[in-house]
């Protein structure tokens, strides 16, 4: 009896867990959009900043897009794809019922039109970096051509793509600067203040510097998304703010920084909802390969020998960071889970420090910017430790957007940063190739035969497990070179109200979520 | 009237063309681009040969000589540019900010010179009093308490305690929206004003033209109205237009933390982005509209001053 109680309860228990997670419909998603106190402007085309991704996924879609579950690249608009035996030519039969807003159907010339305007080399769209992958893209950026003789219209629903190298244009076309535009109306005036798109929601208004809504777009393409009637985002890049609306029930989700990570973690109720996710960003202390001490590998050793990083990311970091154990980070498919952190051992460090000629150690200069993760605070951290093995640090404070031209230029002896390090694992492992230059992201200029060699194998085989290995193992010679100090991978925290379902954790960005996937329940007070 | 408005009015533009130069200038030598900015937070790898493209369409890379011929050529042609990040007019973009800065700076100043203006004059008819000892505490806290702060509480206990407000944005454009920045904004020329205004009006009650109307015969009524009422405000609506004008400045703090979509908050995020042509006319923006609320005090002024002439 007692056996077919628990039998009974527990079936009821499954049908009403089923239950409480079947999507509904209706409802307004509340985002909030973080990184700054506005947009800049409607044509995502001239952005690659995140805080522009954020609004833009509600209204477009690219040709790929970012599978956070299974962790991959994977077509949106196409419905397969074909590659040729060299692993170059990549055909995409594209879908038929994906319709822009203002009701056509998109076809292969919207593909064309939107690879063609973006290597318009007079407009410098920052998407024509991934576009340039496709054979004869660069010649219309120069303007020797018009049309990019790499991408060929098959039919209505099909399209040729000739790459120049052996990559899987997913990691390159699932960028939001390569949004697909309509190419009857991108061209018009009204288009860059009312964006139409493919996107799950239309577009209704945008309120600069406040806001941006958009209403549920019932042609969407996966049928039966998506499931919110509504979207706004807010623009709110004061975390204290957020944090109060976020309490006061105003805002769906919030991304936490360290501080409220510790005090939301210690709330019995907001610890329940809370998204956790090792994002592709290595933070780390870039050393000048060819200022004298650095260009001793035992001195670079020595340095990831000296700082005590686990100390730093429990107490300055709350432990919103995973220790870095390589180039690649957790999330990344060449993650290798093998590597171990440099041990902090002082002695050690003292030793290589010998070894390389530097018994009373050195003074350098460190550039950094204000940034709490990964800047001047960091630094203030890491010059006592320093210190105990003789190495001294001047710092130098910059602004974000100076950092990045210092970074660019060479114009310094170590900086710290936060470096992109996925999705992509091979073209973020390119940074360490010698023919990368430093203005691209090769910034501390390193150099590595063994490296380049591997690296040069993995860009010659489609196959992708071989890719991966090859990838690996650059990375391990990476890491035993110590061109940096190899820091933490951020962990992306975001706080979200118990009534948002359906998010996940993406690791190229937490922010970025899929929104037609979210569907927000009765208990929501914007449910209506 | 009309002559010295239009006198005044021609004045301003050296000041106004100063400032521009000044700001150029400086943008020009800062280290720092808007192709820089776009790759600052590490998330995103720029292409050097993008970067330089960027440049170039924004005219960077041409001398400075020839940079600043071309801005001052387009400013007097009333052109302020196109932005680098939006690709839009600046013209356009300053328009769309502001009325939400002009909202919050008139709601800011409306409850400054509503309490401050009537606080100062009863704690100076009352010196010692208990308003008057208010005054002095509720001045001192006002001046002394950081924007930022004061901002968070208020969010914390109008929205989340008491949930009579919204914590942020700008909504619909509801008035409900602008009390909490508005009074976060306007507490400091508040205290400000409560100040002046106790000061000036103690001045003048001990005055000699006072003392003569009381020793007349004339009632404290008419002695308030003709004498004091007349000479302080002079003094008070002198301090409202400098404050009025430097309110629009200072909303940076109040626009982050409330959302509020101002010039100001367009100003600092086109700073850090070094989008140079909002910058610019951000600025230029709120120097204009410092030195027109202060001609429209001057003129007040002279209304109700007769001893003050217009030359």
């Amino acid at each position: 009896m007692f056996k077919k109680f628990t039998l009974a309860a527990a079936l009821t228990f499954a049908v009403f867990s089923a239950e409480a997670q079947t999507p509904r419909y209706g409802g307004t998603i509340r985002y909030t959009a973080p990184y700054g106190t506005s947009f800049g402007g409607m044509d995502v085309h001239l952005s690659n900043r995140t805080q522009d991704e954020l609004w833009a996924r509600a209204i477009h879609r690219t040709l790929y897009y970012w599978d956070a579950t299974a962790n991959k690249a994977v077509l949106d608009l196409g419905t397969s794809v074909a590659v040729s035996g060299d692993g170059f030519v990549h055909t995409i039969k594209l879908r038929d019922d994906a319709f822009f807003h203002h009701g056509r159907k998109m076809t292969a010339d919207d593909i064309l039109y939107t690879f063609t305007r973006l290597m318009d080399g007079k407009k410098a769209y920052p998407g024509a970096r991934w576009v340039r992958r496709i054979k004869g893209a660069i010649e219309v950026e120069k303007g020797e051509a018009k049309t990019i003789s790499g991408l060929r219209k098959i039919d209505d629903f099909t399209v040729e793509m000739t790459m120049t190298e052996r990559s899987d244009p997913g990691f390159a076309f699932m960028n939001i600067t390569t949004a697909i535009y309509p190419a009857d109306e991108a061209d018009k005036e009204s288009f860059a203040s009312k964006p139409i798109g493919l996107g799950p929601f239309k577009f209704v208004e945008y309120v600069p510097g406040s806001r941006l809504v958009a209403e549920k777009y019932d042609r969407f393409h996966i049928k039966g998304k998506p499931y919110a009637d509504r979207f706004v985002i807010s623009i709110m890049g004061e975390a204290s703010a957020r944090d109060v609306a976020f309490r006061n029930k105003e805002i769906d989700v919030s991304i936490l920084g360290p501080a409220q990570y510790v005090a939301y973690q210690a709330d019995p109720n907001l610890s329940k909802n809370l998204l956790e996710v090792a994002e592709v960003f290595t933070r780390n202390m870039g050393m000048n390969l060819t200022y004298k001490p650095f260009t001793d590998k035992r001195v670079r050793q020595a340095i990831n020998h000296a700082i005590d990083s686990e100390l730093i990311i429990k107490r300055l970091a709350r432990d919103k960071a995973y220790r870095a154990v390589g180039w690649l980070p957790l999330t990344s498919p060449a993650f290798d889970k093998d590597m171990k952190p440099y041990a902090f051992d002082p002695d050690r460090a003292k030793k290589l420090l010998v070894e390389a000629g530097y018994p009373d150690g050195f003074e350098f200069e460190w550039t950094a910017s204000p940034n709490e993760s990964w800047g001047v605070p960091i630094v203030e951290a890491v010059i006592p430790m320093l210190a105990r093995v003789g190495i001294k640090v001047k710092i130098k404070p910059v602004e974000g957007t100076v950092l990045a031209e210092v970074a660019r230029k060479g114009d310094f002896q170590a900086y710290i940063w936060s470096n992109t390090t996925g999705p992509d694992p091979l073209a973020v492992m390119q940074c360490y190739h010698s023919k990368t230059p430093q203005s691209a992201c090769n910034y501390t200029l390193y150099k590595n035969e063994a490296v380049d060699k591997l690296l040069d194998e993995a860009a010659a085989t489609s196959d992708m497990g071989k890719r991966n290995d090859l990838v690996k193992q650059a990375n391990r010679i990476v890491f035993d070179d110590a061109p940096v100090w190899f820091f933490n991978y951020n962990k992306a925290v975001m706080a979200y109200q118990p009534w948002v379902k359906g998010l996940k954790p993406n690791a190229t960005e937490l922010t970025v979520q899929m929104y037609e996937d979210i569907w927000i329940d009765a208990s929501s007070p914007a449910a209506k | 009237m009309l002559r010295y408005i239009i006198r005044r009015l021609i004045q301003t533009l050296p000041i106004l063309l100063a400032v521009a130069a000044v700001v150029f200038l400086l943008f020009s030598v800062i280290p720092g681009t808007f192709a820089s900015s776009l790759a600052d937070d590490g998330k995103a790898v720029m292409d050097a040969e993008i970067m330089e493209r960027m440049n170039k369409q924004f005219g960077l890379a041409d001398p400075l000589h020839v940079r600043f011929a071309n801005f001052v050529v387009n400013l007097v042609q009333l052109d302020l540019g196109t932005s680098f990040r939006t690709r839009q007019p600046v013209a356009h973009m300053l328009l769309e900010r502001m009325w939400p800065s002009f909202q919050l700076a008139f709601a800011a100043m409306a409850i400054a010179i509503l309490i401050g203006v009537p606080l100062g004059f009863v704690a100076a008819m009352k010196p010692g009093s208990l308003i008057d000892t208010s005054s002095i505490i509720l001045a001192v806290s006002g001046l002394s308490l950081p924007k930022f702060w004061l901002g968070l509480l208020l969010m914390y206990l109008f929205a989340l305690k008491l949930s009579w407000l919204p914590s942020f944005g700008y909504g619909d454009g509801h008035p409900k929206y602008l009390i909490l920045p508005a009074i976060a904004l306007g507490v400091s020329p508040l205290a400000l004003l409560a100040r002046t205004t106790r000061a000036a009006v103690l001045e003048i009650l001990n005055a000699d033209f006072v003392r003569t109307a009381r020793s007349k015969g004339m009632s404290e009524a008419k002695v308030v109205r003709w004498h004091l009422a007349r000479n302080a405000l002079v003094i008070v609506l002198t301090t409202v237009g400098l404050q009025f004008g430097s309110v629009i400045g200072q909303a940076v703090v109040v626009e982050k933390l409330f959302a509020w979509p101002g010039l100001g908050s367009l100003l600092v995020e086109s700073v850090s982005l070094r989008d140079i042509p909002v910058v610019q006319g951000c600025i230029l923006m709120i120097v204009l509209f410092f030195l027109v609320i202060n001609l429209l005090v001057d003129v007040i002024c002279a209304m109700i001053d007769p001893r003050i002439k217009y030359s």
